[in-house]
C-alpha cells in the first residue's frame, strides 16, 4: 500500500528532481564544451584549455607602419598565425599553407585576411615583415610589436613563445604553431594545426567565411 | 671584411650564378641529392637547407658540420612540434648516417640553418654549401634555391 503524502512535500520533491536534472544537464553542457574546444587547443599548443577566451584586444604596428589592433581587423574573418622571419621550417611551411589554401577557395579566398605576426621583434622590424610576407604572392598582414604588445596578444590568443639559446650567441623562439581562424567579429572559431589535412582546414575556412 | 674573405665571397657568389648541371653528388659511399633552400627576404637573417643523403657504404658515417660563404654560420637543425609548440634544436652532436640508409633533411624534420645571411637568397641561385662528414670528409654540394612556397627540390607552387 503506497503511503499518501501531502501535496506539499510531493511537490517539494518534484522540484528537488528537476533541480537535480538541470544540475546534471548543466554538468553534461560543461562537459562537452572542454571536450569540445579544450582537448583541440590542448594539442594545438595554445595555454587556454578552453576554446572560451580566444582572442580580444591588441594592438600591434602593421608592416606598412601604420597601428595594427583587433578593432581594425572587425568586419572581415581572419587566419593568423605567430612565428618569426628566422625561422626556416614551420613559419614558411605554414604561410605557403594559408596562401595555398587561399587558392583553392577560388573567389572565397578574398573573404578572409591572413596575419602573420612577429614575436622576435628584436630581430623583425615592421618593415622586414613586410618584405618577408610580400614572397608568399598573396596579400598577407604582417606585424609585430613591443614585447608588452606582443605579452598582449599572445596572453590573448593563448600562444606559447620561448627564446632558446643556440651555439654563438644566437637563439631560435619555440612557439605554438597553430593557425587560429577568427570570425568577422573577432570571435574564435577554430585553430588549423600544423598536421591537419588540408581538406579539414579547407573546411574549417569554409566555416569562417561564410 | 677580409680583401681574401670578400674575393673568396664574390668567386662563390659567381660560381652560384653559374647553372646547376646536377643536383646529385656522389663522395666515396655517400650519395647526396637534391639539395635546396627556400628563398629568403631582405631583412630576414636565417634560412633552411634541406638535402637526403644516403650511405651507400657498410661502415656508419655522421655529418659533423656544414659551412657557407654565404652565411656566418651553419647548424644541422632538427624541428619538431610537440604537443601544437614548434621547436627547433641544434644537433650538436650532429646526424648519424647509418651504413646503408637514407636520411632526408626536409621540412617537418632536419635542416641545415644558413644564420647570418650576408644576403638574400635569391631564386635561381645556388648556393655552395660545404658538409663535413665525420669519415668521408668534406664536400661541397650546390642549394638550388627555390620559392619560399615550395616544400621540396620539385614541389609546391609558383615553379
Amino acid at each position: 500500500m503506497t503511503e499518501v503524502k501531502p501535496d506539499g512535500v510531493q511537490g517539494f520533491r518534484r522540484a528537488r528532481r528537476i533541480l537535480w536534472v538541470l544540475v546534471a544537464l548543466a554538468a553534461i553542457g560543461g562537459l562537452i564544451l572542454v571536450i569540445g574546444t579544450g582537448g583541440g587547443d590542448r594539442k594545438n599548443g595554445t595555454a587556454a584549455s578552453a576554446g572560451l577566451g580566444i582572442g580580444g584586444p591588441f594592438t600591434l604596428t602593421a608592416a606598412d607602419g601604420t597601428v595594427l589592433t583587433d578593432k581594425r581587423l572587425k568586419g572581415r574573418p581572419f587566419a593568423i598565425f605567430f612565428g618569426f622571419t628566422r625561422c626556416p621550417d614551420v613559419c614558411p611551411t605554414s604561410l605557403a599553407r594559408m596562401a595555398q589554401l587561399r587558392e583553392r577557395l577560388g573567389p572565397d579566398g578574398d573573404k578572409f585576411d591572413i596575419v602573420f605576426v612577429s614575436v622576435d621583434p628584436q630581430h623583425d622590424k615592421p618593415a622586414d615583415i613586410g618584405s618577408y610576407v610580400a614572397l608568399f604572392r598573396t596579400p598577407i598582414i604582417g606585424a609585430t610589436g613591443s614585447d608588452e604588445q606582443l605579452a598582449q596578444i599572445q596572453k590573448a590568443y593563448g600562444v606559447i613563445v620561448r627564446k632558446v639559446p643556440v651555439e654563438g650567441g644566437d637563439y631560435t623562439v619555440d612557439h605554438s604553431a597553430a593557425v587560429f581562424l577568427m570570425d568577422r567579429n573577432g570571435r574564435f572559431v577554430t585553430t588549423i594545426d600544423y598536421h591537419e589535412n588540408d581538406q579539414t582546414a579547407l573546411e574549417k575556412l569554409r566555416r569562417i567565411i561564410v | 671584411m677580409h680583401i681574401t674573405t670578400r674575393a673568396a665571397l664574390a668567386a662563390s657568389l659567381f660560381a652560384a650564378a653559374t647553372p646547376l648541371l646536377a643536383q646529385l653528388v656522389t663522395a666515396g659511399p655517400l650519395r647526396i641529392d637534391q639539395p635546396w633552400s627556400r628563398q629568403t627576404a631582405p631583412g630576414q637573417k636565417a634560412g633552411g637547407g634541406f638535402l637526403n643523403i644516403t650511405n651507400q657504404g657498410r661502415i656508419d658515417d655522421r655529418l659533423i658540420a656544414a659551412s657557407s660563404p654565404i652565411a656566418n654560420e651553419v647548424q644541422i637543425h632538427r624541428m619538431t612540434v610537440e604537443d601544437g609548440v614548434m621547436k627547433m634544436r641544434q644537433m650538436t652532436d650532429g646526424l648519424a648516417l647509418p651504413a646503408g640508409k637514407t636520411v632526408a633533411l626536409k621540412p617537418g624534420g632536419y635542416h641545415l640553418m644558413f644564420m647570418g645571411l650576408k644576403r638574400p637568397l635569391e631564386l635561381g641561385d645556388n648556393i655552395p654549401v660545404t658538409l663535413r662528414f665525420q669519415r668521408q670528409g668534406a664536400v661541397t654540394v650546390r642549394f638550388k634555391v627555390r620559392p619560399i612556397t615550395a616544400t621540396s627540390v620539385s614541389g609546391g607552387r609558383h615553379d
